[in-house]
């Protein structure tokens, strides 16, 4: 998968404006067959983070300046520390938990409601769902999971959140518009009155390159395509993901052992060369991993 | 000859205006109400255009009032004749709106302001009381990011004020005003805009008052004032129509909440509107 030439570019980190936590690791209830890192209920090739870990990365993080923190997993919730990881982070700035939305429970839901009415901060969650119908959803993500998700949201909405939901495109893009005025009206169904949409590209690594194709040689990112390209488009360059085995580069490349790049978000701010496939993908859609409240843009 | 400890209590009274998009009488209210306020000095923070009818009138009102400008994305985007507005909206129907008023602005902008517009600096500097203040339209370091209050790190902040050189920093664009004390007596403000109202079911705008107060041996006092301004938003609203802009920004000058571009709201800014 790692293919780097002399061409390969790298990229510097710009400011460290967000920094993730791979919280649950690889482990997660489901296993999607699109998952990019092939997470499952068995893969512990990244484990669980402590809470001292997240509340060391958090004191080492306002020095760099943090804007944003994001969770991620595998499934967050699988953590049994999550709650109080996400109330303690709340005290430092925004969050952002992805979930699949499968093992909400109310008890941690009122405790997470009361946490960020008194933060200054927000919390979203972010769910995934792949279509708006058991249809499209299932055979992906596994049986019955498209109700379970959806029970979640309704969850979420009764909390008094409002999920943004994600959805990976499996379909065309000229289905795209129709997907989502069918999602818009089964959200509405379950509550959610002000639906809040995204939808992602696939990436075609981990079990998403068993389930379909993996990248072709050449795609990859070339020093000429960079030529006037705005690199902080690319999470990379704005980001680092803390894991139970070090800080990563970014929290898609966690299975290339190159993504590993220190110990402390000191020593992981080093350039990282784009010679995966999946920067291809990066290149392609720019931002695809933060929320729409945080957008870069390339002009101004 | 006076004694140095006999020298007066100094005071400088800022008025700072975010985004006016078009929104002339709201301007002229908030000057007004400056002037009542004693205010010294004036200051705008870009994007002239966008939203209202008329773009051409904001501009005798700044020249008149002397009243020092920062480029916003919309001002670079209409004196350089660009394609959008570079808001970035990525909803479909965002940008369908967007759209609709930034081709009206464009074409309805003279030839002399989207040549001045186009001259504005990017960020206006200067010291007072020997605070360094940095007046920028969306954040030092881009002129259309985004810095909500609600997703926008202490820490972050911090950093930007450290690497901008920056005792006081003040901005607009997102159109909610909020502000954060930072570290070592350092100061954020998002002053608000008077184009469109805050998404709190009011139909006044607002615009901020900045008031230092120094004199030769104690650390200056900087307040600030978030003011509401009351205008006549139904003949604002009754101009959109006749010019032809979409009912869904008329609906927002009367009602007081954001109906379009609602997408890169926040969760927590979002909860607290309407829609
Ligand atoms: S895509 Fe998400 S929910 Fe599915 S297996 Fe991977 S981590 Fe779990
Ligand atoms: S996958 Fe994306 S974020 Fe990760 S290193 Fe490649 S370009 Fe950067
Ligand atoms: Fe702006």
């Amino acid at each position: 998968m790692c293919a780097m030439t002399s061409d390969t570019p790298h990229v510097t980190l710009d400011s460290l404006d967000v920094l993730w936590f791979q919280v649950a690791g690889t482990i997660c209830n489901l296993t999607c067959q699109h998952c990019f890192i092939s997470c499952s209920p068995t893969n512990k090739t990244f484990g669980f983070l402590s809470l001292e870990t997240v509340e060391s990365a958090l004191l080492e993080s306002v020095a760099h300046g943090v804007k944003e923190y994001y969770f991620t997993g595998g499934e967050p919730f699988l953590n049994p520390a999550l709650v109080p990881m996400l109330e303690r982070t709340l005290e430092f700035g925004p969050v952002t938990v992805l979930t699949n939305g499968t093992v909400l429970k109310d008890e941690w839901l009122r405790r997470l409601r009361a946490a960020s009415e008194t933060s200054k901060y927000s919390l979203e969650f972010r769910v995934s769902i792949d279509g708006p119908d058991a249809e499209r959803n299932d055979p992906i993500r596994g049986e019955r999971t498209f109700d379970r998700a959806l029970q979640g949201i309704r969850k979420l909405c009764e909390f008094g959140f409002l999920p943004i939901i994600t959805m990976t495109q499996t379909w065309d893009d000229s289905e795209n518009e129709a997907v989502l005025s069918q999602f818009r009206q089964v959200l509405r169904g379950v509550g959610n009155e002000r639906p809040r949409l995204k939808i992602l590209p696939r990436i075609r690594i981990g079990a998403e390159a068993e389930r379909t194709n993996g990248y072709d040689e050449f795609e990859r990112i070339t020093s000429e395509m960079m030529d006037g390209f705005d690199q902080s488009q690319l999470l990379c360059s704005y980001s680092r993901v803390v894991t139970d085995r070090g800080v990563a580069v970014c929290p898609i490349l966690l299975d290339s052992p190159d993504a590993l790049l220190g110990a402390t978000l000191e020593e992981a701010a080093e350039e990282f060369p784009l010679a995966h496939g999946a920067c291809y993908t990066c290149y392609q859609f720019g931002s695809i991993c933060t929320n729409p409240s945080t957008k870069r843009q390339e002009h101004g | 000859m006076m004694s140095r400890e006999d020298s007066p209590p100094r005071r400088e009274v800022f008025a700072l205006f975010g985004g006016i998009y078009s929104n002339a009488p709201a301007l002229r209210a908030a000057i007004g109400d400056a002037l009542q306020q004693n205010a010294t000095r004036f200051y705008c923070l870009g994007d002239l255009g966008a939203f209202g009818p008329h773009p051409d009138r904001v501009f005798p009102l700044l020249h008149e009032y002397n009243i020092e400008t920062v480029q916003g994305n919309y001002d670079d985007s209409i004196g350089n004749g660009l394609n959008d507005c570079q808001c970035g909206y990525t909803d479909p129907r965002d940008n369908h709106f967007a759209q609709i008023s930034y081709d009206y602005t464009l074409s309805k902008t003279s030839e002399p302001n989207r040549r001045w517009m186009r001259d504005l600096p990017k960020e206006i500097r200067f010291e007072c009381a020997g605070l360094r203040f940095l007046l920028c339209h969306g954040s030092p370091r881009r002129t259309n990011e985004f810095l909500w209050e609600s997703t926008t790190s202490t820490a972050f902040l911090d950093r930007l004020a450290d690497d901008y050189e920056a005792d006081v920093i003040l901005a607009t664009h997102t159109g909610l005003h909020w502000q954060r004390e930072l570290s070592d007596g350092r100061l954020f403000v998002n002053v608000g805009v008077l184009g469109r109202p805050a998404n709190d079911g009011q139909c006044c705008v607002w615009y901020t008052l900045l008031t230092i107060e120094w004199d030769h041996d104690t650390a200056p006092q900087l307040t600030v004032k978030f003011r509401p301004v009351h205008y006549d938003h139904e003949r604002l609203a009754a101009e959109m129509r006749s010019e032809g802009l979409p009912d869904e920004f008329v609906q927002t000058i009367l009602t007081g909440w954001w109906t379009t571009c609602m997408e890169v709201l926040p969760a927590k800014e979002r909860l607290r509107g309407k829609f």
